[in-house]
């Protein structure tokens, strides 16, 4: 059986050979290279609930008034779209289930490609020759939050309007092409024309998932072909790649994880309630609810637009520069702008245009690992101070007072950051130790000859290994 | 066995034995004709028993004659007896302090002593009247709708309360249908006022359904986490399902690659 | 320095201990191919593998038979997807081949020199075999020239079709439909009476014929103690009885103004105020609009009221743009 199917595709497609070698394919082994593998189970997963909410959806904001099962918002006018997201939710069988688990496996590839981009960064695997992957990476997640922004918003339930009004007006605060840009992209004025909703659609259902998918599959080839980065180790160099091959223990493997992962989201979808529109309401432009706030992964813009302090630039009474641009384009421009120039930076600095495909531990290069942390702190900082009304609720403390603790922490706290991880790196590169495997204690093995000596902790071989 | 029944038996279950709480409710408190403003008439004994409990807790603050005293506390003439009645069934007042923000705590009056301190307040000047809230008269769309319009932009869209800038507009999950009336009558602390000419005794009947099914919302999806949208699902996110998928990661893979020469497990060769 | 990394280290030992206890952990990494042959470990991933199997089968039964509960829906199947996974990893680490393979990387050519433009043999034929298209033609200049007018003429024209999608921005974002006369509804288009809105309340009107959805229509109605305002000259007539209105769209990011703070006892808190729920940019009412907190810069634009036989009326059109600042906008007063 399995003899006949490789004998029919090889003598059509001469994959006879190219098959054979693809299962000897060689994956080093190491569970932080399995960040990006959650992220593209989650694309699959979006992709097959995706499919199935479209069959269901209709995206539209024409108006009617709303006559199904949920009794808070019968007679109520509304747009088509949030009528048939409630339509998908309580009428359809097993729809609620589908529009969940799509909306909880979004935020965890999100939160998955920020995972598997710390990894990129704090180990140098972004360096030479996969710097130019790594700038493929990046523009996925730059379009990741995009496609997500634009199915939070797709639904027109109160709070996807909000954020909608938010994402206009940032727009609108672009110099000079603002005002023009946010009404192309509207069809007009705020909250737009009927096309608007087609557009965003077509935009989430078809040209971003393209997108990203085009992206992944040249990310996935791009990792191919000069074969993945390892860890240091014994027999391991700069030229060879020591793991676990394809089939069947890596094929396994892998298929074992999207099945977790897919466990893991389903579980969720079925148990846990995530964006209960009916609850929230439709939109109007005139309606506004408190505590309103956008998915996790745009947490950041929303502390950096309430962070900012009031402050226009402004020339001879017209605004040049409208305030929600700091906020919503400035600083994620700042960061991701960082991030796509950062190899540039470090092979300048340290005049290093070698390749490299042995990773660096995070502690070897306590420059790297600072700076990222510093980077990392910064936009966890203002991504906390993004639920700072949450906090008051909760917790009490004045917003007021929360927003200059804020203002304060987003210089502190990166400051802080950056001079705590150099110093650990340097103090853990002097002991050898790991954070997680005890103490620096020193190991020594038996020679041939018959005596002993000591082995050297890894920071320092690395440095020796550097030629391989 | 199935949540969803089980949920809407609960939600029965609790709309009923609220039902027969607001029904066996003393008549003589709630007098007919509503939240019409103007005093009421009440028995003089009642009158002078809070006259008496006024005196003794409140007059320090108000006034002995609940005139109010300048940059301390605001004459209650004209607060009415829908004020005096709110303050003090949801415990804001007493304050500890001059000066701070009254909310909600165990009321420091029993429900007998409160008539009477509600009759006295009355008794100062013309004011609204504790409002005549049933729920059940009420439609429970028109209620989300009013709910949405003018309360949600402080209170949330599923009253779960917010920031309001210099003071706490407080989630509504404790809040009763009679607390709901009397707030909207009374515009407690920074909240606004609407007459009866803007919400009408069955808006009001409305808002209060609305309100009792936030305190319970449909939660056909499953755990509610709170009910406040985002900030809960991220935090389900990274640390419930990104945790899990990182236990499954560390299982899968290995945590160091083993047969390090100089590695710390290394040293086992 | 030690202490913390003590914590780290402990926080760490415990999160990978209770993995370990669960499921053991897998051996040391193997240079060479080891076959486990356990028919216990193939016994569990049978089982397992079954069990998904009547899993999946629940999930059908749940939605042919019990109104697919989405909670149970939910569970059959993330049950069937875990024993699958389950089944699938115990089979990778107990029954399938142990083995570990070294491959040769294919070789990038390696630099010695520190500069990126060192000399590279494969890089080089593949220039030359680029130059080689390029043999006899004179005019190189020229038609590289005339190349990149065709590329940016026809970029240009696959451009502009791009601008059907909206009008011309132009006066668009400054349109109003308040002129002097246009009467306040409120959403169920019945008149907005001045006698409904008492001291400390507020509602959200419209102009009336107005489509409410267009940003400038909706405006925000309060009414505050007359005596109280503190209006710049020249708005002094703007509002009657006390009665002021502003427009709804928030001029930082155009969420709805929707919280409106009147304190009861205005001795000892800041006095009404406008706040828009998005960013918490703060109004100041009795002023006129004038920003007080948050990151909003422009006021809030104030809209001329009068009264006409107890309604109410817009004097005029709002004290400055509606919605929020865009390059090019003009400051409001």
């Amino acid at each position: 059986m399995i003899r006949r199917a490789v004998r029919f595709l090889d003598q059509r497609a001469g994959a006879g050979s190219a098959l054979g070698k693809a299962l000897r394919y060689v994956f080093p082994d190491h569970w932080t290279f399995l960040f990006g593998e959650i992220a593209l189970y989650s694309f699959v997963i979006l992709v097959a609930t995706g499919i199935y909410l479209t069959l269901f959806f209709e995206p539209s904001s024409s108006t009617i008034v709303y006559h199904g099962s949920y009794a808070p918002l019968q007679g109520q006018e509304m747009s088509k779209a949030y009528a048939s997201a409630l339509t998908l939710s309580f009428e359809v069988p097993a729809g609620l289930l589908i529009r969940q688990v799509h909306h909880w496996t979004a935020l965890v590839f999100l939160a998955a490609i920020v995972l598997h981009l710390m990894r990129i960064f704090f180990t140098g695997a972004y360096r030479k020759p996969r710097d130019l992957n790594y700038y493929v990476g990046l523009t996925m997640l730059t379009l990741a939050v995009i496609e997500g922004y634009a199915g939070y918003s797709l639904l027109d339930d109160l709070l996807s309007g909000m954020g909608l009004a938010i994402g206009n007006a940032v727009a609108l605060s672009i110099p000079v092409v603002g005002g023009q840009l946010g009404t192309l992209i509207w069809g007009g004025r705020f909250p737009g024309t009927d096309a608007f909703f087609s557009r965003l659609y077509i935009a989430h259902v078809f040209i971003f998932p393209v997108l990203i998918g085009s992206l992944m599959a040249l990310h996935l080839a791009m990792v191919a072909i000069p074969r993945h980065t390892q860890f240091r180790g014994r027999r391991r160099r700069e030229s060879n790649v020591i793991g676990t091959p394809l089939w069947p223990g890596y094929a396994l493997r892998s298929l074992g994880l999207f099945f977790s992962v897919a466990a893991v989201l389903f579980a969720l979808g079925g148990l846990v309630q995530i964006n209960p529109i009916w609850q929230w309401g439709p939109y109007e432009p005139y309606l506004g609810t408190n505590g309103a706030q956008p998915d996790w992964y745009l947490g950041w813009l929303i502390g950096a637009l309430r962070l900012m302090p009031h402050f226009d630039v402004v020339i001879g009474g017209y605004t040049l520069v409208p305030n929600p641009f700091w906020g919503g384009v400035l600083f994620p421009g700042l960061v991701f702008g960082f991030l796509y120039a950062w190899p540039a930076i470090e092979r300048r600095l340290d005049r290093d245009y070698a390749p490299h495909n042995l990773l660096d531990r995070p502690r070897d290069n306590p420059r790297r690992t600072a700076i990222g942390a510093a980077l990392f702190a910064w936009v966890a900082t203002i991504f906390f101070a993004g639920a700072a009304d949450r906090a008051f609720v909760q917790l009490g403390v004045p917003y007021e007072g929360q927003l200059w603790g804020y203002r304060a922490a987003s210089v502190l706290v990166p400051t802080a950051a950056y001079l705590l991880t150099r110093r650990v790196c340097e103090h853990l590169r002097e002991d050898g130790g790991h954070p997680g495997r005890g103490s620096g204690a020193r190991v020594l093995a038996r020679s041939r000859s018959g005596g002993f000596e000591e082995l050297r902790p890894q920071g320092q071989s690395a440095a020796d290994g550097e030629q391989g | 066995m199935r949540p969803r029944r089980i949920l809407i038996g609960t939600l029965a279950a609790v709309l009923g034995a609220f039902a027969i709480a607001v029904f066996a409710q003393p008549p003589q408190a709630r007098p007919q004709g509503g939240s019409s403003a103007g005093t009421v008439a009440v028995p003089t004994g009642l009158r002078e028993a809070g006259r008496a409990l006024f005196a003794e807790g409140c007059s320090s603050c108000h006034g002995f004659e609940g005139e109010g005293v300048p940059g301390q506390a605001p004459s209650l003439r004209g607060a009415g007896e829908a004020a005096a009645d709110f303050y003090l069934r949801t415990g804001r007042m007493p304050l500890d302090q001059v000066g701070e923000e009254p909310l909600r705590a165990t009321p420091r009056y029993s429900d007998s002593q409160i008539r009477a301190l509600d009759a006295y307040v009355a008794s100062l000047g013309p004011g609204p009247a504790i409002p005549v809230v049933e729920p059940g008269r009420g439609s429970v769309s028109d209620g989300m709708q009013m709910f949405n319009e003018s309360c949600a932009g402080c209170h949330g869209t599923g009253g779960k309360g917010g920031v309001a800038i210099g003071a706490y507009a407080p989630p509504l999950g404790e809040a009763t249908p009679t607390e709901v009336g009397e707030a909207i009558r009374v515009g407690p602390y920074v909240m606004p006022s609407f007459s009866e000419a803007q919400l009408d005794q069955r808006d009001l009947d409305s808002i209060a359904r609305y309100v009792q099914l936030t305190q319970n919302p449909d939660d056909a999806g499953g755990f509610g986490i709170g009910h406040i949208g985002p900030v809960p699902e991220g935090l389900v996110a990274w640390f419930a399902a990104i945790a899990a998928l990182l236990l499954v990661a560390r299982l899968i893979g290995q945590r160091n690659e083993g047969d390090e020469p100089g590695g710390e497990e290394g040293g086992k060769a | 320095m030690k202490w913390f990394l003590a914590a780290l280290r402990w926080a760490w030992r415990l999160a990978v201990a209770a993995v370990v206890l669960v499921l053991g952990r897998r051996g040391e990494g193997k240079l060479e191919r080891e076959l486990p042959a356990s028919p216990r470990a193939e016994g569990a991933v049978a089982a397992l593998l079954f069990g998904a199997g009547l899993a999946g089968v629940a999930f059908v039964l749940v939605y042919a038979f019990d109104g697919a509960d989405t909670q149970l829906l939910g569970a059959a199947i993330a049950l069937a997807l875990g024993l699958i996974g389950a089944a699938l990893i115990l089979a990778a680490g107990r029954v399938l081949p142990q083995e570990q393979l070294e491959e040769e990387r294919p070789s990038f050519a390696v630099p010695t020199a520190e500069e990126e433009h060192h000399h590279d043999e494969a890089a080089e034929e593949t220039v030359r075999a680029l130059h080689k298209g390029r043999e006899g033609v004179t005019r190189r200049r020229l038609l590289g020239a005339a190349g990149a007018t065709a590329g940016l003429g026809l970029g240009a024209a696959a451009l502009t079709p791009l601008a059907s999608l909206g009008p011309r921005v132009g006066k668009l974002l400054e349109e109003s439909p308040w002129r002097d006369g246009t009467a306040l509804v409120e959403e169920n288009d019945l008149p907005v009476r001045a006698g409904d809105l008492e001291v400390g309340s507020f509602l959200t009107a419209f102009a009336e014929g107005a489509d409410k959805r267009e940003l400038a229509a909706a405006v925000v109605v309060v009414r505050v103690e007359e005596s109280e305002l503190e209006l710049p000259p020249e708005r002094r007539d703007w509002a009657p009885e006390g009665l002021l209105a502003f427009s709804k769209i928030c001029t930082h990011a155009q969420c709805a103004v929707s919280l409106f703070r009147y304190p009861l006892f205005a001795e000892r808190s800041p006095g009404p105020a406008l706040v828009c729920p998005c960013h918490y940019s703060t109004f100041d009412v009795l002023s006129g609009g004038n920003r007080v907190f948050g990151p909003a810069v422009r006021p809030l634009p104030q809209l001329p009221l009068r009264i006409e036989a107890g309604r109410l009326v817009a004097a005029g059109d709002f004290s400055g743009p509606v919605g929020p600042s865009w390059g090019g906008v003009r400051e409001g007063s």
